[in-house]
């Protein structure tokens, strides 16, 4: 968090601290109820046997772990999991991010035209709304006038029921890679001029520039870059409007699972006690980012 | 130091091959070629099926009409649908721009105990509490509150979602501000009020109007939220409805989806081409999914 130098918030106003806390209050108020209290409630919720149908509806009972060995327990949750882990690690973690770079790469060197073309396709990618998007890569897939048919020559291949997995994955890349590529660009006009030309006089090829004078200088980059996109992946809903986690809960990532047990399967408690999992995972990932961004700061304060 | 080892390096490696060099970049071009490809195919469809006399999934124009639209604004759940959109991106980023704006100026020029923490927790909680995340207390408390199905209920939730990143980039905005404006002021006797509304209002505005853009565009596009507090369709904004237009056979409207998608696209983009233009700035974070 930037330190502010002493007397840069003085009160020149002179709000007061009463009034400047009034004019706090009502943003803290909607976040607390809306945010705060949600999250809080999802760690009791998920100690109840509490559903909207069937012995639970009437009076929640308390079950303390029991939805949690339950979840262990349910085949269903523990490959929802391993989904999840598939979809973030190659959409995210190596998919958009591996593409964003290489993105970012060759638009330092490409002709103008072709990188224009290629940054305004990616972000449209990424600005359309949700739905939209869901709806193109079905006509994309479809299985008798979908364009991949057409295109490839393919006939009857249903894409999103044969290779589910893979279908969100790529449409994930597909969607998501303008940021690391936004954040790349940014941080690649970080390195240098003059050190990438002294390693290109000692003779030193593209991938070696790359490995001794560009990484190491855009190391943090990667890292937070990694930390967002797997954060915004592991939240992502938007598979469940390619596949609605079909067929055969093939695809159906933990996003999804928590819907279905939760919103359409009226067992609260136990979407709770999931939900809780998704909370504390996204914990981790917010706190170490946090960290480096507090600890760059600090770096450049003393700088 | 990188560039120290660089120029440790043998100087006598031979120079780089000219045909590979030839051969590495051709294949570098055909890399790229096959990104615009892969990245153009599923944008074709929203180009050219709205205007297909026989729309369907497949994305050619065997002809030119704009009676698909004429289809679309026919449609009786059209209008309402754009109408509910408006209501709840209107409503949440106006609700988001006033509180934000309120929180971040007192923020910014007041030390009150316990700010620092609070702005890290702040942060903290808008990274972590997602829509997907928090969906069953949402759903269950609106519920019991006996605001589900409520459109005042969404906005609520998606403004509460979307104050803590607001709050942030609006107190980084207050924090660049001079206050030599508001001290001068002050000198010729003006009240608090009087400041508020002559000074520091007309000086914050460009970095309202980026926020309540931001919120604007991430309401509009958002999907999870409407779709699971809100199950009476005359209330769904055109996220959710979309996925209405169906036949009675299960087929989908083509005339209907394609026009609907977009009309629905083109306010993001062009408010997108627009913040950014203005301020160089890119849509992110808030509550997603």
């Amino acid at each position: 968090m930037p330190t502010t130098s002493p007397g840069a918030d003085s009160d020149v106003v002179g709000l007061g601290r009463g009034r400047a806390m009034a004019f706090v209050a009502p943003a803290l108020v909607l976040v607390g109820v809306f945010l705060v209290f949600p999250a809080a409630w999802t760690i009791y919720l998920g100690l109840l046997d509490y559903s909207l149908s069937g012995s639970g509806a009437k009076a929640p009972t308390f079950v303390g772990l029991g939805n949690y060995v339950t979840a262990l327990g349910d085949p269903a949750f523990t490959k929802s999991l391993y989904l999840t882990l598939l979809y973030v690690g190659f959409s995210a973690v190596v998919g958009q991010n591996v593409l964003g770079f290489l993105l970012a790469w060759f638009f330092r060197t490409t002709r103008p035209a072709i990188r224009n073309t290629l940054n305004v396709l990616v972000l449209l990618a990424w600005i359309l709304p949700g739905s939209v998007v869901a709806f193109l890569w079905q006509a994309l897939l479809d299985r008798r006038d979908g364009t991949l048919n057409a295109l490839l020559g393919t006939t009857d291949m249903a894409w999103a029921l044969d290779h589910p997995m893979a279908v969100i994955i790529i449409f994930n890349i597909w969607r998501g890679t303008a940021f690391s590529m936004l954040l790349y660009s940014a941080a690649l006009n970080t390195v240098p001029r003059s050190h990438l030309e002294v390693a290109r006089m000692a003779g030193a090829r593209p991938w070696q520039q790359l490995r001794d004078v560009v990484l190491p200088t855009v190391k943090r980059h990667v890292l937070t870059n990694t930390l967002l996109i797997t954060l915004w992946t592991f939240n992502d809903f938007s598979p469940y409007l390619l596949t609605g986690g079909g067929p055969d809960n093939e695809s159906e990532i933990l996003p999804v699972y928590i819907y279905k047990e939760a919103i359409i399967g009226g067992h609260l408690g136990y979407g709770s006690a999931i939900s809780l999992l998704l909370l504390l995972a996204n914990l981790v990932i917010a706190v170490v980012y946090i960290r480096l961004l507090r600890n760059g700061s600090d770096k450049e304060a003393t700088a | 130091m990188s560039a120290a080892t660089a120029t440790h390096a043998p100087s006598a490696r031979p120079a780089a091959n000219p045909a590979r060099t030839i051969a590495a970049r051709s294949l570098g071009y055909a890399g790229l070629c096959v990104l615009v490809v892969f990245f153009a195919l599923p944008l074709l469809w929203l180009v050219l099926t709205p205007f297909s006399p026989t729309p369907s999934y497949r994305a050619t124009l065997s002809g030119f009409t704009f009676g698909n639209f004429d289809k679309l604004f026919a449609n009786p759940q059209t209008w309402p649908s754009i109408r509910n959109s408006l209501v709840l991106a209107i409503g949440s980023s106006v609700l988001v721009i006033v509180l934000a704006a309120l929180a971040a100026y007192a923020l910014s020029r007041v030390r009150i105990p316990g700010r620092d923490q609070l702005l890290y927790a702040l942060l903290l909680l808008s990274s972590i509490v997602t829509g997907t995340a928090a969906m069953v207390p949402i759903f269950l408390m609106l519920f019991q509150l006996g605001i589900i199905d409520r459109q005042f209920g969404v906005v609520l939730v998606l403004s509460g979602g979307l104050l803590p990143a607001a709050v942030f980039m609006l107190k980084d905005f207050v924090d660049s501000i001079p206050k030599s404006y508001e001290e001068s002021a002050r000198v010729f006797g003006a009240s608090p009020g009087q400041i508020l509304r002559h000074i520091v209002l007309p000086v914050i505005r460009p970095g309202m109007a980026t926020v309540g853009v931001w919120a604007l565009v991430q309401v509009w596009g958002n999907f999870l939220v409407p779709y699971v507090l809100l199950s009476d369709p005359a209330k769904q904004p055109a996220a959710v409805v979309m996925y209405t237009f169906y036949d009675a056979g299960g087929q989908p409207n083509f005339s209907l989806i394609s026009t609907f998608a977009l009309v629905y696209s083109v306010p993001v983009v062009v408010l997108y081409l627009v913040v950014n233009r203005r301020y160089g700035f890119a849509f992110q974070g808030g509550i997603k999914g």
